[in-house]
């Protein structure tokens, strides 16, 4: 008999679905843009964090070495780096390694070359590149390099120059906007989903309130709660699946979209530069589809699934 | 087996829609009550399924004070009750079938019997050729014939019809009356507010007349005397 109760139910919330044609069809808009707005966030959450992390990688401290320093006291200046809790990698470039890239770059300007040729010997210092964890810590790095500035031989200092400080503008900038943007962006993404979560719950009430009168017949030809509220929380539900499907989609081809849209309109070089953010929500998407579809379809089922519920209860006092 | 206690309504704005009325119905017994519109039928009726309480005095039903029930146990009170109201309230998200389909599921019915049964009252009704169509698509002699329908279907122990003859025409209305006698011969108790003289007279059963809210006669072999 439960059994049979629960087929009916189903059954019932399921043509009384499309027999309330366009109120349905507000419900589910309604709930899609909710669950839109839910997927924006996920993919500005994503896209925030590509940005960011490539920015940061972009970000790093270059320290040239005098021309004369020897190779060994320059490999020990990079492992006191490697032991500062601060550093995340050094890279060394030895002179001759600058030298070797540094001609492959150009080597398509007769100009340049010919001004190498010129200059005869390797006018480049030896350089050790450095990344810091999170870009407020190249400060304390670059006074690190400052105190322990080793002497060579001859008295002079190890490190020629240190060229943090052109960095540390946009290091500085970017260590307050970053948690700034952080903070806001989760104030915004919480009052979104409040006022999503009011409209839908208010869509739905109103198609209940619809049917105040049929719920007050039926209980008093007799049916139990369950038979009342069932169908309508089934509905509920249904549109919950349907708004969830149609985001989906929506995000889907919206992830292609963008990654022609960014390329456009960053021009080939920067976005081979930042590589990261082109393919960022494509890959994304594709990567964690199977979160992403627990999420958008649990909260529009369970969404549409409680406000039923809810509204049916304030109408179910006969 | 029904039992009225002196049971008084009175609204909010002070107006007087029961006043002391007390009256007993026994087990298969077929009552009328008649009076004029605003004498409290409707209100008599609509206590004994709930929808509305009294003031003072109570009602019973085989003893049990159907107001101080709670929602489950009035639920299944009201499934051994047939109602046909006054406004007919069909659902009108369903069918003619599904309407009357719902009332026996609601009353725990399995499928086979739904698929019997509907069909059968229906044809009782003169409603066959209706069976997929809407409420709105139906004339008001119609569906109040689905209403009765729908009262009937689950053989009830009380069936209590309020105005059911209003739309119908002579022979629908005595072929109405005839089911309630059949049904009311089949066991059920029937209650039945008519303010037709001829259906008065038809039966000729237990006649209590009502005039504002009170009781102003009760005839074993009534007449329909206004």
């Amino acid at each position: 008999m439960i059994f049979t109760n629960f087929r009916r139910i189903t059954r019932t919330g399921f043509v009384n679905f499309w027999r309330n044609g366009f109120l349905s069809f507000a419900a589910i808009v309604v709930l899609t843009l909710s669950l839109l707005a839910l997927g924006s966030i996920i993919f500005a959450g994503a896209f925030g964090k590509a940005l960011i992390s490539d920015v940061k990688d972009k970000v790093d401290i270059n320290v040239y070495f005098a021309l004369t320093a020897p190779e060994s006291d320059i490999l020990s200046v990079q492992r006191d780096l490697n032991r500062l809790p601060e550093v995340a990698s050094t890279t060394y470039l030895s002179r001759e390694q600058v030298l070797n890239n540094f001609k492959l770059k150009w080597q398509d300007n007769t100009l340049i070359m010919q001004g190498l040729e010129e200059i005869g010997n390797n006018p480049f210092p030896a350089t050790i590149n450095v990344k810091a964890k999170d870009p407020g810590q190249y400060g304390s790095i670059a006074e690190y390099l400052q105190d322990k500035n080793p002497g060579m031989s001859d008295g002079t200092p190890i490190i020629e120059k240190v060229n943090y400080e052109q960095n540390k503008l946009v290091i500085d900038r970017l260590s307050k906007i970053i948690p700034a943007i952080e903070s806001a962006g989760m104030i915004i993404a919480i009052i979104m989903i409040i006022v999503a979560m009011i409209v839908v719950f208010n869509t739905i009430r109103l198609i209940v309130y619809t049917s105040k009168d049929e719920i007050s017949v039926m209980k008093l030809v007799g049916a139990s709660n369950i038979y009342v509220r069932g169908p309508l929380i089934v509905s509920g539900v249904m549109y919950g699946i349907v708004s969830g499907a149609v985001t989906l989609v929506i995000m889907a081809a919206f992830s292609y979209w963008s990654d022609a849209v960014i390329l456009r309109f960053a021009g080939i070089s920067v976005a081979a530069d930042f590589e990261l953010v082109v393919n960022v929500l494509s890959k994304y998407f594709m990567q964690n589809f199977g979160q992403i579809f627990i999420i958008i379809m649990g909260t529009g089922i369970v969404l549409g699934g409680i406000s039923s519920y809810i509204a049916a209860r304030r109408y179910l006092r006969v | 087996m029904i039992y009225y206690d002196k049971v008084t309504k009175i609204y909010p704005d002070k107006s007087v829609g029961l006043d002391g009325v007390s009256f007993g119905v026994e087990p298969k017994e077929f009552v009328t009550i008649v009076g004029h519109s605003g004498a409290g039928k409707t209100t008599l009726m609509k206590m004994l399924i709930a929808e509305d309480w009294p003031t003072e005095g109570a009602v019973y039903l085989e003893s049990t004070n159907i107001h101080k029930l709670n929602k489950r146990q009035m639920s299944k009170v009201r499934r051994r009750i047939g109602t046909v109201f006054q406004d007919y309230r069909l659902l009108q998200n369903k069918t003619v079938y599904e309407n009357i389909a719902f009332a026996m599921e609601a009353t725990g019915r399995t499928d086979s019997e739904i698929a019997a049964d509907v069909p059968h009252v229906l044809e009782l009704v003169n409603l066959g050729h209706k069976i997929w169509n809407f409420p709105k698509e139906l004339s008001g002699g119609e569906r109040q014939r689905v209403a009765i329908a729908r009262a009937i279907v689950t053989q009830p122990d009380i069936v209590i019809a309020d105005e059911p003859t209003g739309n119908l025409d002579p022979t629908n209305t005595y072929e109405i009356i005839r089911i309630l006698q059949k049904i009311n011969e089949l066991g059920a108790t029937v209650l039945l507010t008519t303010h037709n003289k001829g259906v008065v007279d038809t039966i000729g059963g237990r006649v209590i007349t009502m005039e504002k809210g009170k009781v102003v006669r009760d005839d074993k072999a009534g007449k329909y005397i206004l």
